[in-house]
């Protein structure tokens, strides 16, 4: 019998949506003032979904402490209160949530026990989410 | 093809533990959950079902009808319960939070008319869940 586990987290950072592949005109265009050129921050929450077998002895898909702390390494100290345009993952691609999940979703994937299955979400504000399996 | 959601809430107490292992690895593995005076929480159950809108009423499921079955098959036996001793299910299962969507499941499923059961979401607190979709 599998399930999903899921658990949210919450990490605030900052960006600038912006292109060196693109003029500043079309920059402005395509990202409106997320192109401005201070950048803005977010509270974005995470939601890791992690699916298994549930263990018969312990009624658990996973330890959720281990959880928590794989989370807390991979994911909340390299980025929280950071801005995310510095750190190396952002330095060939923007960091659109979209980018920001599929790269939280990748190194979760490394980390976590081959046999689980992983579907990440990030919420960037109340009203915008994204998804990635 | 439609999904429709209808969320519940139901409080309940439990504890976590495992009659085969000793108190100290209850313990270990389950941390303060293995304090056998219990505990509770303020659960919500979201239960998702599959269907055509039918083309007279435009709806999947009748809502009351659903609401009803959830009342009647779920929380009748879970609110205000302790978990561990209340419930069958959890006689030999610990009510983790994934055996509870599991649980929920086996208790709606086929008892829905008119639509087919496609997932049960039960949060345990707003920031940890288990879903389950009859695998």
């Amino acid at each position: 019998m599998s399930a999903y586990l899921g658990r949210r987290y919450r990490l605030s950072a900052s960006h600038r949506l912006h292109s060196p592949a693109l003029s500043e005109a079309r920059n402005r265009e395509v990202y409106g003032k997320c192109a401005n050129p201070h950048g803005h921050g977010h509270n974005y929450t995470v939601e890791v979904l992690v699916g298994g077998e549930i263990d018969a002895a312990t009624g658990m898909v996973c330890d959720l402490a281990e959880l928590d702390s794989c989370v807390a390494r991979e994911v909340l100290e390299p980025f929280d209160h950071q801005n995310l345009n510095t750190l190396d993952a952002f330095q060939n691609r923007v960091p659109t949530t979209e980018n920001l999940c599929v790269e939280i979703g990748k190194r979760l994937r490394q980390a976590l026990r081959s046999d689980l299955s992983l579907k990440v979400r990030v919420e960037e504000t109340g009203k915008n989410f994204f998804e990635t399996s | 093809m439609i999904l429709l959601t209808r969320r519940a809430e139901f409080s309940a107490s439990h504890y976590y533990w495992n009659d085969a292992w000793s108190a100290e690895e209850n313990a270990r593995v389950f941390g303060k959950c293995a304090n056998r005076n219990g505990h509770g929480h303020n659960y919500t159950l979201e239960v998702t079902v599959a269907g055509e809108p039918d083309s007279v009423t435009g709806f999947v499921v009748d809502l009351k009808r659903l609401k009803d079955t959830i009342e009647e098959e779920v929380l009748a036996a879970y609110d205000h319960r302790h978990l561990n001793l209340e419930v069958p299910e959890f006689r030999t299962a610990v009510p983790t939070t994934e055996n509870i969507a599991v649980a929920v499941w086996r208790r709606l499923e086929g008892k829905i008319e008119g639509a087919k059961l496609h997932r049960v979401r039960v949060y345990e607190m707003p920031d940890l869940f288990a879903e389950y979709t009859g695998g």
